[in-house]
């Protein structure tokens, strides 16, 4: 029982980062019909400049808590990376805005790699660590063990998500992003700056990729140029799950996507009486996602594309 | 070398003039795509720039061919991707060694040369691996220093031995590299076979481990040295309450640990890289899991200490070979290279060496030709930084021996070395 507790908890902390960083995917998809492909990369970049930010206050031995410090290189990254989200956005996809859809698909990964490289240059190849200035407290929960790290990563995507769900329903700004989803040129016509909204968007997802790279950078303890490749890949899987488009089907198939791949790992091994390892535990993720889009091949909660944002 | 610069130049001009034409056209016909590419000065000014970067870097190779006494050497590790701290290592090793030897000056069959260390970035990808090594083929290398990753090694090293030239591997020590029976693979670090060897017995007769869990990342290495201490813990009399995989680009082992939490083990051994084995022994720590983590090579990295902190503390890994303090040119070694690249990582020595051992090759048999030096590099008995380098018929190094360290007050520390029976 303990131990299913705990899988479920990994599944949960795992999937909450995914969750994070596929609202970014799915939100530039629901307006743009856009795959950003180098949203993984300022994930990265999020983890990267806060990490540099915390190292830098910490070498200079700033007396200050570390939750502080934290906090620190946190608004750094927020900063840096909404500025290079506005920064691909304007570079990359507006002069592609009306071109095929293939074109910028392709740009997106160019600028993926760009970024890959850029960050190399910048940090090179070695890792980088995350000094040891979080609580480092571990908790009992039903006898599985759960750490501040970890409660923190989940309270923090729960709020931002929460957040982002009322700024998109409620909001004047929401609402614009809703009506250029649904017809960039009717908005335009209702008075909506399609090209604000638009930037805006991407400026809004950055922000969260960048939240996402300090969580992924603490709870793991390193950051590396490459990083943002695999979270990428696996945020976006999430964001087809639940629909992509859909910001509630971004929060449902990260968090999916997180508690299957857990139990995958752990109990394929005992299901299957040892024939199947933890060697296949993307193989389970997948066929799980290819399961669901067999039969809703718009995803989870995909069809509600009036929701879309 | 290139035989036809002129012939190259013209296809490198006639190539980019359809390209710019080719896309010029499609985009203004078919996509009506005219505001991409209206023609202006600038598209004028930036196809000038192309031309002449494509002429400039036509030019410099036509001029390092007209010399005629390059000798092209290849070197080839992961540069990019997880592993690339290791692969810059591994070149970084190679790169001081080719200096040196220039600037000593070398002369092979009377006539005074030059070598060219190509690097190659195979990102420790078995298929890009294949690729490059093509790649240095066609480029005329007559040795290749590489690759960094068995993976990677094994499929590259068919290709180099179809093409007839010595490979010497600095790190690969999977025991499929050298028993495929092919005259052109060589390695100067110690097996899989001898290392897992060593640490399975250690596990048990040592450390007094009898519940064992192995984790390993299913590359060529961290497989074949996992099974290799599996095999030898349980002739030692240890039980294998799990065996769990990762993948080499994974940072999240959460699940695979509590999986392994359930068995309640004594140790946990990991056959695979840093980047896995750090935030590996970090969760372990934090699901609270009271095992000895055991580790390779892949292991016994600065790296692994920095990135794991004060979770590394007590862990235990292994290392073919001496300790760098203990290598008869170590001390040396490590004030040369820290003084240009800084911290030596893991396999720079091997890199070093594998470097001297080819040129040795090709001076004894007086030839850069690869028919000519392979007798001869069969036959190298060379005292390098390392160590007594000897290759046996199969063509990896004999006399190996294997060092065990622990992680105490934040560094490395020698345990003892096991020198094998060979």
């Amino acid at each position: 029982m303990d131990i299913f507790v705990q899988q479920i908890i990994n599944g949960l902390v795992l999937g909450s980062v995914y969750a994070l960083v596929a609202l970014g995917y799915t939100m530039v998809y629901g307006i743009l019909e856009l795959i950003n492909f180098a949203h993984g990369e300022v994930t990265m970049i999020g983890a990267m400049v806060s990490l540099t930010v915390i190292s830098a206050l910490v070498g200079a031995g700033v007396d200050l808590p570390g939750v502080v410090i934290v906090l620190f290189g946190l608004l750094a990254a927020i900063l840096v990376c909404m500025g290079v989200g506005f920064t691909i956005e304007r570079l990359a996809y507006r002069p592609l805005r009306n071109a095929p859809r293939l074109a910028p698909l392709i740009t997106a990964i160019g600028v993926s790699i760009v970024l890959q490289n850029i960050a190399m240059l910048i940090w090179g190849r070695q890792y980088i660590s995350f000094p040891p200035i979080l609580p480092q407290g571990r908790h009992q929960i039903l006898g599985a063990m759960i750490t501040d790290v970890q409660i923190a990563i989940l309270v923090i995507s729960v709020l931002l998500m929460l957040g982002l769900t009322l700024l998109v329903k409620k909001s004047r700004l929401g609402r614009a992003m809703r009506a250029t989803a649904q017809s960039p040129q009717i908005a335009g016509l209702m008075g909506v700056n399609a090209n604000t909204v638009i930037s805006l968007t991407f400026i809004l997802g950055s922000a969260l990729a960048a939240v996402a790279g300090v969580m992924v950078s603490a709870y793991y303890g390193l950051a590396h140029y490459y990083m943002g490749f695999l979270l990428g890949l696996k945020a976006f899987s999430a964001a087809v799950l639940g629909g992509i488009g859909n910001l509630t089907g971004a929060v449902l198939g990260g968090l999916l996507l997180g508690v299957i791949e857990s139990l995958g790992a752990g109990y394929i091994g005992d299901l299957t009486g040892g024939v199947l390892g933890s060697n296949y535990q993307d193989v389970f993720a997948f066929f799980i996602l290819i399961l669901v889009l067999l039969f809703r091949p718009s995803g989870l909660l995909g069809e509600r594309v009036g929701e879309r944002a | 070398m290139l035989k036809k610069p002129t012939a190259s130049v013209g296809f490198f001009f006639t190539g980019a003039a359809f390209m710019l034409f080719g896309v010029y056209g499609i985009s203004r016909k078919y996509w009506k795509m005219e505001y991409v590419l209206k023609p202006t000065l600038i598209h004028g000014v930036l196809a000038a720039i192309i031309a002449t970067l494509l002429l400039g870097a036509c030019g410099k190779r036509d001029g390092a061919a007209k010399d005629g006494d390059v000798i092209k050497i290849g070197s080839v590790s992961p540069l990019t991707g997880p592993q690339a701290h290791l692969g810059k290592d591994n070149e970084n090793g190679a790169r001081l060694a080719v200096d040196e030897i220039n600037a000593a000056g070398l002369v092979i069959g009377g006539k005074k040369m030059h070598i060219d260390l190509i690097s190659e970035d195979d990102q420790a990808d078995p298929k890009i691996a294949t690729t490059v090594a093509q790649k240095l083929v066609d480029n005329g290398v007559v040795g290749v220093i590489g690759h960094l990753n068995s993976g990677a090694t094994i499929p590259a090293s068919t290709i180099y031995n179809n093409a007839g030239i010595p490979q010497i591997s600095p790190s690969a020590t999977a025991i499929a590299y050298t028993a495929q029976g092919y005259n052109t693979a060589f390695r100067v670090m110690t097996n899989d076979e001898q290392q897992g060897h060593v640490l399975g017995q250690y596990a048990v007769d040592k450390l007094g481990d009898k519940k064992i869990a192995i984790i390993d990342d299913r590359t060529a290495y961290g497989q074949g040295l996992a099974d290799e201490f599996a095999k030898a813990a349980k002739a030692a009399g240890a039980e294998v309450v799990a065996r769990e995989y990762t993948t080499d680009r994974s940072t999240d082992f959460m699940a695979i640990l509590t999986a392994i939490k359930a068995k309640s083990p004594d140790l946990v051994f990991f056959g695979g890289m840093d980047p896995q084995a750090a935030p590996l022994t970090k969760q372990l720590k934090q699901l609270g899991i009271n095992a000895q983590v055991l580790g390779g090579d892949g292991m016994q990295t600065p790296e692994y200490i920095k990135l794991a902190g004060a979770d590394a503390e007590g862990e235990i890994a292994s290392n073919p070979g001496l300790a760098l303090d203990a290598m008869p040119g170590g001390k040396a070694f490590k004030d040369k290279f820290t003084a240009r690249f800084g911290p030596i990582q893991n396999y720079a020595p091997y890199a070093y060496d594998a470097a001297y051992v080819l040129v040795d090759a090709m001076k004894r048999a007086n030839s850069t030709d690869p028919a000519k030096y392979l007798p001869e590099l069969r036959k190298t008995d060379y005292q390098g930084v390392t160590g007594h380098i000897r290759f046996d018929q199969k063509g990896d190094v004999t006399g190996g021996a294997v060092t065990l360290y622990q992680v105490k007050n934040g560094a490395w520390q020698p345990l003892e070395t096991v020198h094998s029976k060979q």
